[in-house]
């Protein structure tokens, strides 16, 4: 589905190829600077790269027309502002801006989706923190896209919030068969979303693979010269720390 | 028709009679041929006018205001406005003002320059920062330009026509400038509610709005098209009259549900009211001279723009989240 194919950005980064799978959870992680924003936003489009290319369907994103690329890929940048007080409706209704129709119905299943609907009138400004985050992802999913790119959907979350995301970004890969493809912070988060995890590291592809391989100790030590190891069953891992010498 | 562009269109449908009549002459009392002249040829083109004008400013206030994510942005700001001043100082320079025709043609060269000369310097790329500062600079040059020629003028006569019709004003207009500016106005609003959609996804910003499909380069070009007709038409025939495009979309924003798209027409409709209803306020004053309409509206627009910032300074949100 979308692939990158030595992907590069200046010196921000410096060649990734990689393949995003329909109906999993992708999780992109890294140091600080390592190059996880750059990367969804070279494979969302909105960046257009300097050197190799992103293909939706071997097609390269940059020569799709901006509207049928939005159609497919769908995504949620980093702590987006919203600069004017609109209703949750409205803003959940901006995802069908690329089909260029206003149907009700996908609006109001992704407000359902997202347990949005008592809240669908109210101003954006009304909501609380996770409230918002859900009408933002919510606005996403009103585009019925094959793929949801999201940068950091988690950060300023309390845990519930976190909890409740995850759990809805995990049932748009499996059950609906979406491409998922999610920055994150926390890698014990990554660790239980995620399905498959690529580890950035300068700009590079370090590891790529499920959690426990992508994340084991010894990728952690070389990309964050932390030494750790995980705790826990399958889907509740925890990532213990010892003090690192990095 | 949306509540807000209904409830302007209909005191505006009401004001425009109201000031057909009104004036330091009532056209009641006096005899008829007088009062149908009166209303043809000097009254008539003047509302309409004002009504263009009003509208285009309107207009391009709320677009700017929704591509620049900002309320206090006001559309004289980007160079379009002096940049058609320019064009038409200079024609007030070389004296070729008289002949009725150039004025205007000159100021809209001058719009038409800056526009160029904005889509130039912002348009590979599209970004909001790199379109505010250019604007802002070419507005600075054109305004240096502006003193430059006023300064050099070569007579008292030309300097004190400069000024006075600096301070924009609407007497005096015939048909001929509402055949030249209502068109071009039309033209430009249309443009912008084209652009519509796009402000309205730009609510989340650049990067989203690229991701959902906008075309960033294209809505800077239609902006540039949009604010050039409307506000370079505006200026060649009325001068530059301030803060309309500012405040109204303010007024009229809590009419609406908030979104770009929503306030175009509606802030169209309320410049029309507001320059019209102040125009035929000001010719009926008891002043020796007529107040210019622009001065007048810089009177009204910047304590509104102070108590828009003490209202900012209160924890206020001027409809932003």
């Amino acid at each position: 589905m979308l692939e990158a194919h030595k992907l590069a950005l200046n010196h921000r980064l410096r060649g990734v190829c990689t393949k995003i799978a329909a109906g999993r959870v992708t999780a992109i992680c890294g140091p600080n600077g390592a190059g996880k924003s750059t990367l969804i936003r070279l494979l969302a489009g909105v960046l257009e790269p300097t050197g190799g290319e992103a293909l939706m369907d071997g097609v390269r994103l940059r020569d799709m027309h901006p509207r049928a690329r939005a159609r497919e890929v769908g995504y949620l940048p980093q702590e987006p502002q919203i600069a004017w007080d609109v209703s949750a409706r409205n803003l959940v209704s901006l995802g069908r801006l690329a089909h260029g129709d206003a149907r009700r119905e996908p609006v109001d299943a992704a407000l359902a989706a997202m347990g949005l609907e008592a809240l669908a009138d109210r101003p954006v400004s009304t909501l609380s923190g996770g409230e918002r985050a859900r009408v933002l992802l919510a606005r996403v999913l009103a585009g019925e896209p094959r793929c949801i790119l999201a940068d950091e959907p988690f950060a300023s979350l309390d845990l519930a919030y976190q909890a409740s995301l995850a759990q809805h970004l995990r049932t748009q890969a499996h059950e609906h068969g979406r491409a998922v493809v999610v920055v994150v912070h926390g890698l014990s988060l990554a660790h239980n979303l995620a399905d498959r995890v690529l580890l950035l590291n300068d700009g590079l592809l370090h590891a790529e693979g499920p959690p426990e391989y992508a994340l084991s100790p010894e990728n952690l030590r070389a990309v964050f010269g932390v030494e750790a190891h995980w705790l826990g069953e399958p889907g509740a891992k925890v990532l213990s720390l010892a003090a690192g010498d990095a | 028709m949306s509540r807000a562009s209904a409830i302007l269109l209909a005191a505006l449908l009401l004001a425009i009679p109201l000031s057909l009549v009104a004036g330091r002459t009532w056209v009641f009392g006096i005899e008829e041929s007088r009062a149908m002249l009166i209303i043809a040829e000097l009254r008539l083109p003047r509302a309409l006018l004002a009504v263009t004008v009003g509208a285009g400013l309107g207009a391009a206030g709320a677009a700017m205001q929704g591509y620049l994510r900002n309320p206090l942005a006001d559309p004289g700001l980007f160079g379009i406005a002096p940049g058609a001043a320019l064009g038409a100082v200079l024609s007030f320079s070389f004296g070729l003002a008289a002949s009725g025709w150039l004025l205007p043609i000159l100021s809209l060269a001058g719009a038409g320059a800056a526009m160029a000369l904005l889509a130039l310097l912002a348009g590979r790329g599209g970004g909001i920062a790199l379109f505010t500062l250019a604007g802002l600079m070419i507005a600075s040059l054109a305004g240096a330009l502006t003193s430059l020629v006023i300064s050099l003028a070569p007579n008292p006569w030309a300097l004190s026509e400069i000024v006075t019709w600096l301070m924009g004003a609407l007497t005096d207009r015939s048909w001929a400038d509402v055949m030249l500016a209502a068109p071009m106005t039309l033209a430009g609003i249309v443009v912008l509610a084209r652009a519509a959609p796009a402000l309205d996804a730009l609510t989340l910003g650049e990067d989203a709005a690229r991701s959902m499909g906008v075309d960033m380069e294209k809505l800077l070009m239609l902006l540039v098209a949009g604010v050039g007709l409307t506000i370079g038409s505006g200026v060649a025939v009325a001068g530059i009259i301030g803060f309309v495009g500012l405040m109204v979309p303010h007024i009229v924003r809590p009419l609406t549900d908030r979104r770009p798209s929503s306030l175009i027409v509606p802030s169209a409709l309320g410049g029309a009211l507001l320059v019209l209803v102040a125009d035929s306020v000001l010719r009926m004053l008891p002043l020796v001279g007529e107040l210019r309409l622009g001065i007048a509206l810089s009177l009204i627009g910047a304590p509104f723009f102070l108590w828009l910032l003490l209202r900012l300074r209160r924890g206020g949100t001027l409809g932003l989240t």
